[in-house]
């Protein structure tokens, strides 16, 4: 466990928990749960500065030790979603992308066609891309020859809360794909991020959850103690699954009656 | 005085200003904003020396709060 560290675009990463900085009642709560989730990796978002509203910077808030993770959300096309990541390495923050390619406004699916297509160009320009999709082998396996660092396929619908919907579809990725799986959006309790790793899953993204909790900071120790926890549960391999009782203690040596 | 397009509003500004200026007017950490002038990225040690001109499209990002 001490040595389990995991690789995204050659960069060794301790925690398997990565978090984000949307939704916070009040940002000035992100140090704090940095501090208490453990993780090393946080999403940002770009967007047009907004002259009438004098609102604090996000950026006072993370720590200077976060690798930054930088998201395309609002582009609806992979041509939108490479100019959001051009635009986001100006910044000066690193070449790392979150690819988010997303038209639909009902329920926010990925289109992992676009998606596909902005990783090829960005992984060509140098970017480390983690692409958030549809737990969809095809296109996870576009995205590997496209050149991404990782794929990033949905729980649930972002924002949900509601776990591991796509559960058997995750297990295929796990099991096929050749990248850090990290599982993102819609994981709404540390037991769905515990189940998730345990499953084999490299880690997983959580913000909604730990954002919109009651108490942010105990809630992201919490998943953070749930990610180690399902991780040590892969690695110590779990016994068979039986369908009939199989009793642990031996079945001899009765008292008699 | 012309005209420029700064966040999608059109908007009248002198004529020869810089990047660097249109950004400390408004109060903002030029080492904090990203400019995209007429589509193209512009970076931060040239706001200084882009000097803005009648019918350009500036936009100002920064980051938010995402996930």
């Amino acid at each position: 466990m001490m040595d389990d560290l995991f690789e995204i675009g050659g960069e060794r990463l301790g925690s398997r928990l990565l978090t984000g900085t949307g939704k916070y009642g009040d940002d000035a709560v992100i140090p704090d749960v940095c501090v208490a989730s453990g993780s090393e990796v946080i999403t940002v978002a770009l967007r047009r500065v907004d002259f009438q509203a004098a609102t604090g910077n996000v950026m006072d808030h993370i720590p200077k030790h976060m690798r930054l993770l930088p998201n395309t959300s609002g582009a609806r096309t992979a041509d939108e979603a490479v100019r959001i990541a051009r635009l986001a390495r100006a910044m000066g923050c690193g070449n790392w992308i979150k690819i988010e390619v997303i038209a639909d406004n009902n329920h926010l699916l990925p289109d992992g066609y676009a998606t596909v297509r902005a990783t090829e160009v960005l992984a060509a320009e140098g970017f480390v891309v983690l692409p958030y999709v549809n737990a969809d082998l095809y296109v996870a396996r576009d995205l590997a020859s496209a050149g991404a660092a990782a794929v990033m396929p949905l729980g649930a619908p972002i924002g949900t809360n509601r776990g591991l919907q796509t559960r058997e579809m995750i297990r295929i990725l796990i099991e096929e794909i050749d990248l850090p799986i990290i599982v993102d959006a819609g994981l709404g309790r540390p037991s769905h991020a515990c189940e998730a790793m345990e499953m084999g899953a490299d880690a997983v993204l959580v913000n909604t959850a730990i954002a919109t909790a009651a108490d942010p900071v105990s809630m992201a120790r919490a998943f953070g103690e749930a990610v180690r926890a399902g991780r040590r549960g892969f690695l110590a391999g779990a016994g068979l699954q039986r369908l009939k009782a199989e009793a642990s203690s031996p079945l001899t040596g009765f008292l008699e009656g | 005085m012309m005209q420029v397009i700064i966040n999608g509003k059109p908007e009248e500004i002198s004529t020869g200003v810089t990047l660097l200026e249109v950004i400390e007017t408004r109060k903002l950490d030029p080492t904090r904003v990203v400019a995209e002038l007429n589509r193209e990225v512009v970076p931060g040690e040239r706001f200084a020396n882009t000097v803005m001109n009648e019918g350009d499209s500036l936009e100002l990002l920064q980051f938010v709060g995402g996930g």
